[in-house]
């Protein structure tokens, strides 16, 4: 999350080990326990944490880490969270593979990352141990399912011994913790199965990881309830599991620390919070710019990962008037949205980078058109299928240009998860306005990723309404008074909007270039040389607020970047200022057009910098632009930047 | 928390302003039929959304005068090749919608690629000249988003069943309320002369010197394969087969895919010269009507055909007979509203795909089954009903919470 708040506590942003002398002992005292009872153990305070929650795709990872940072959410502690998972649904169990992790970092001040290393990591089984302790610092707590590891889990993964018992994990604070044996003894009143029992082990995980951070757990009770409302006996067993998870930690003499990080109050502005992932809140931010057009809104897809989520949500609001239609290809949704807008629709249609790539044609067709449509691309990992859950903004050029001929397209990127719901009411602001598709480039980083979100005031959501032409708007030269459907509005050249039930305003419009005015077929040399250079003025004058900078004074280097690469950016820069380094940021929400004030940004820097997620795209188009010397610094790993990784790169390219 | 460095935007620009009599979204297209769902456009009076009505025509407005073709001819030039059967069609279109009395702003044609779709310049309606192959796509948005729209698809052979043929197969299963008009010349007319998917074997054209190797498809056949509920073929020489096709597939709630024979008198001339030829269509041409024998060729003693379409009992297969060598009694009598397909299917497997003998015209298939549209609308009010109007605070508060005061 990000946030006005520029404490020191940026410093924090160091992997450090949880126990660490950073750490203020308070204990021991007693808590104020969840259950009530109180606890003879010792209580430290941390102003930070990261804890990686790993296992089988099976295991119920992402919903174990979403119910803690539920739980943090409601606690009032700053989070991020970064959930990572393979594109198999269920990859062979206990394989590398197979690993889904989720990582959360929450503060008692603000943060703007996942976090680079986890001070705690769960590991399920041998496999989620093996795929995630090179990424544990020395010191970290590894919390491990002691009944996994045997001898055939173990040589799936290639421990030739026990890593419990070599002496491998020395340098960490081992907790081995019989999870699954556990679990089903705490269930066995129950008669479940021993395999349904065993089901239940994250449970007893999360109650026992939230009992060493004096999370609420009424939430996940209540959760866990309303989850299995039709099986009670399985709602009882999971609360159960929880519950012997959390007493657990209160009971066992293994764990005699719990840990308190403080709500953080300071870096939250007054209002009402909660936790959003950046694919709801984009979903609710197209929501919102129906609401705010006052037009219903209309979504064609086509399932993709990572973009899935959308659609889904989006069909869970047929209150609202929203129609979501899952079309037969990607073609076919965009061409059903396409439709919908020529009707009057606030149109959309949404999908990652292979889907942007079959729909090229008809977002040329809806910029011949001239009509409002949002496109939203949930990048991924590419070139074609590539990473299909990992993160990657390599679809800049796509979006810019990615269409025969000369086809302009207006593109809004979101910085954080909760930005996307800013940055969806903007794409269609633009769209509405100017009559042109809008790409809205978010990644697969901000789509699954969470963070608190102050739920704005609907007074306060920008007027999106729009005016539909309803009647003749030319006069020719006989003084009769016609509808020409491409005669221009004088500031913005966006086209008169005539939707069909209009009488008097039937018209026809298509792909073919048209006359100027009358939007009628026409081939002539000179009506296409003007035709194509209005359509590029038309994109070239939206509006958009300058880029801010955000400059300490001093600095001769800028750091520039543009959607999800906020975050890590934000966070190594704070580390450089903390060692004296002077260093000014800015971040691109709009990359076509660019601010005006762009050109006069980047000329009062000696030097830019720009990290993105691909191999230099954004830095491509600065250079063509504004034929400034824009370093690059490029990462495609499918993984976010890891703050101190780029402070690192970003010194190096500082000193060069 | 919202990025520092991006504040909201303004938004007002000389082109933002309150429409009149703007409705809200949650308003919007929920109530039944109701209102067309769009700012600033009439509402259309609510008919109750259950799938009935001849043609879900009943959402749509009627004209207030009498209409004429002249009212449907837009003021652009036609065209098409001098001698092109399109220039037929678009006559019998013209001609034709008068008869439907629908306010001629609430008519949309949507056309792909190719010669034929060319046509809805030439309509005095809205029109959208799209992408290749991709019209059925389109128009289903705006069928879908817009029940009070007569929306009507102009594509040919290689527009509906090569480049869309995706899109065709999926909007006649989920019965969209559109009318297709497929104009089948068996060529590529517009790219000068490559065999299309309805050529037949052989074919030689510019891109198959040596003949094509590719089995062509019939449409028919792939629509009824595709669960279309209202199926049709006819010529564009026959002006009153036409209209009358047109008039039912007008009528029909849900997809109509009318396939309509057209000659390409530049790359493909006389591809349905069988069909057209007085005398030779006589035995070519199997004329269907619901509820009458399926009897074509020279009169008989009774004065209809001496040919007759019977069941082959041991195969089940359809055959034609000379009824004056095996009586009338076996003659199916032709059902369009059958519920099983099957005989449709035969139907339309008794051309010779060479010569063409033994085509039947006429609407082979005509079943009401429930519409997309009206389904989809339905489950907007349902929604309603069940959840009440969206409100925007509550949905953006969700359930989870948290105050920070200071």
């Amino acid at each position: 999350m990000t946030s006005q708040v520029n404490s020191t506590a940026e410093q924090a942003d160091h992997a450090k080990p949880a126990d660490s002398a950073a750490a203020s002992q308070t204990g021991p005292a007693p808590t104020e326990g969840q259950h009530g009872a109180g606890t003879s153990k010792e209580t430290r305070q941390l102003d930070r944490v990261i804890i990686r929650f790993a296992g089988d795709s099976g295991d119920g990872m992402q919903l174990t880490g979403d119910r803690f940072t539920s739980e943090t959410a409601s606690f009032g502690n700053d989070l991020s969270t970064l959930p990572n998972f393979p594109a198999e649904i269920r990859a062979p169990a206990g394989t590398l593979p197979g690993v889904s992790s989720f990582q959360l970092h929450f503060a008692d001040h603000d943060i703007l990352t996942p976090g680079d290393a986890p001070d705690v990591l769960v590991a399920m089984n041998p496999a989620a141990l093996k795929a995630n302790v090179g990424d544990l610092p020395a010191g970290a707590v590894l919390i491990v399912n002691t009944d996994e590891f045997t001898k055939r889990p173990m040589a799936k993964v290639g421990y030739a011994t026990s890593p419990l018992e070599d002496g491998s994990l020395e340098a960490f604070q081992v907790h081995g913790v019989p999870l699954t044996t556990l679990t089903v003894e705490a269930l066995k009143e129950f008669g479940l199965s021993r395999k349904e029992a065993e089901r239940s082990k994250n449970m007893f995980a999360l109650g026992l990881l939230s009992w060493m951070y004096h999370r609420p757990t009424e939430g996940t009770e209540a959760y866990l309830r309303k989850k299995f409302a039709k099986k009670p006996q399985l709602a009882q067993a999971n609360v159960t599991a929880f519950r012997a998870g959390w007493n657990f930690g209160e009971t066992t003499e293994d764990f005699a620390v719990s840990y308190e990080v403080a709500p953080a109050s300071s870096a939250f502005q007054a209002g009402v919070y909660r936790n959003i992932s950046g694919n709801l809140a984009l979903a609710y931010g197209l929501v919102a710019a129906s609401v705010q057009a006052e037009l219903p809104l209309f979504l064609g897809s086509y399932p993709i990962t990572p973009a899935s989520d959308i659609l889904h949500e989006l069909s869970r609001h047929k209150n609202f008037g929203v129609r979501s239609f899952q079309a037969e290809d990607e073609i076919a949704g965009i061409g059903a949205a396409l439709g919908a807008a020529f009707g009057g629709s606030l149109a959309v249609t949404t999908t990652s980078g292979p889907g942007v790539a079959l729909k090229s044609e008809t977002i040329g067709l809806a910029v011949s058109l001239e009509l409002p449509l949002v496109v939203v691309d949930i990048q991924r990992g590419g070139p074609s299928t590539g990473l299909p859950t990992k993160t990657e903004q390599a679809d800049l050029l796509q979006a810019m240009y990615g269409r025969n001929g000369e086809a302009p397209v207006p593109i809004v990127a979101p910085s954080t998860p909760a930005d996307c719901f800013d940055a969806a009411l903007e794409a269609a602001r633009i769209a509405l306005v100017y009559r042109t598709p809008v790409f809205l480039l978010s990644d697969g980083y901000l789509a699954n990723g969470s963070e608190p979100w102050r739920v704005p005031d609907v007074e306060g959501l920008p007027d999106l309404r729009v005016r539909f032409a309803s009647g003749p708007n030319h006069e020719l030269a006989d003084g009769s008074r016609v509808f020409w459907p491409y005669k221009r509005d004088a500031v913005t050249f966006a086209r008169p909007w005539a939707v069909p039930g209009t009488a008097g305003l039937e018209h026809r419009i298509g792909g073919i270039e048209k006359q100027d005015g009358s939007g009628n077929i026409s081939y002539d040399p000179a009506n296409h040389e003007l035709m194509v250079r209005t359509r590029q003025a038309k994109i070239d004058g939206v509006a958009v607020e300058d880029v801010r900078v955000d400059d300490p004074g001093g600095a001769r280097v800028l750091v520039l970047g543009w959607g999800s690469t906020y975050g890590p950016i934000a966070a190594a820069v704070r580390r450089l200022r903390g060692e004296g380094v002077a260093l000014a940021q800015a971040h691109l929400r709009h990359l076509n057009p660019f601010p005006a004030n762009l050109g006069e940004v980047l000329a009062s820097y000696e030097r830019v910098v720009i990290p993105e997620m691909n191999l230099g795209q954004l830095a491509t188009l600065i250079r063509a632009k504004y034929a400034i010397d824009a370093r690059s610094h490029t990462q495609v790993n499918g993984m976010p930047f890891k703050a101190e990784e780029l402070a690192n790169a970003l010194k190096e390219a500082i000193n060069a | 928390m919202p990025n520092p460095t991006t504040p909201q935007t303004p938004t007002t620009t000389p082109e933002t302003s309150t429409p009149a009599g703007a409705t809200t979204p949650t308003a919007a297209g929920t109530s039944g039929a109701a209102a067309s769902g769009v700012a600033g456009v009439p509402a259309v009076s609510p008919t109750g959304s259950q799938g009935g009505g001849r043609g879900l025509l009943s959402l749509v407005p009627r004209a207030e005068g009498k209409q004429s073709m002249k009212d449907f001819k837009s003021d652009q030039e036609v065209r098409w090749c001098p001698g092109c059967g399109d220039y037929a069609v678009l006559a019998a279109v013209q001609g034709f919608m008068p008869e439907l009395g629908l306010a001629r702003e609430n008519i949309v044609f949507v056309s792909g690629i190719g010669c034929s779709s060319r046509f809805p310049y030439y309509m005095n309606t809205y029109g959208m000249h799209s992408i290749h192959g991709r019209a059925p796509a389109i128009a289903t948005g705006l069928a879908t988003s817009r029940r009070d729209l007569s929306v009507w698809v102009v594509t040919g052979d290689g527009d509906a069943l090569s480049i869309g043929g995706n899109h065709l197969i999926h909007a006649l299963r989920r019965n969209v309320n559109l009318k297709i008009l497929l104009f089948n010349n068996r060529i590529y007319g517009l790219t000068k002369g490559q065999y299309s998917p309805t050529s037949e074997v052989g074919k030689i054209t510019k891109s198959t010197p040596m003949g094509s190797l590719d089995a062509p498809f019939n449409p028919l056949s792939l629509a009824l394969g595709a669960e279309a509920s209202f199926v049709a073929r006819t010529v564009d020489s026959d002006r009153q087969h036409l209209t009358s096709v047109l008039r039912a597939a007008a009528a029909h709630p849900g997809t109509a895919l009318v396939e309509i024979y057209q000659n390409c008198n530049i790359f493909n001339d006389g591809a349905f010269e069988v069909l057209k030829d007085k005398d030779r269509a006589l035995e070519a041409v199997i004329r269907l009507e619901h509820g009458q024998p399926i009897r074509f060729g020279a009169p008989a003693e009774d004065g209809l055909g001496s040919k007759g379409v019977v069941r082959d009992q041991a195969s089940g297969d359809l055959r034609v007979v000379d009824v004056r060598e095996e009586g009338t009694d076996g003659v199916l009598v032709h059902d369009a509203r059958a519920a099983s397909p099957t005989t449709a299917f035969a139907l339309t497997r008794l051309a010779d795909a060479d010569t063409l003998h033994h085509t039947p015209i006429g609407v082979l298939r005509s079943v009401e089954r429930p519409v997309y549209d009206t389904l989809m609308s339905d489950q907007l009010d349902q929604a309603i009903e069940a959840q009440g109007k969206g409100d925007l605070a509550t949905l953006l508060a969700g359930n989870d919470t948290w105050t920070v005061t200071h």
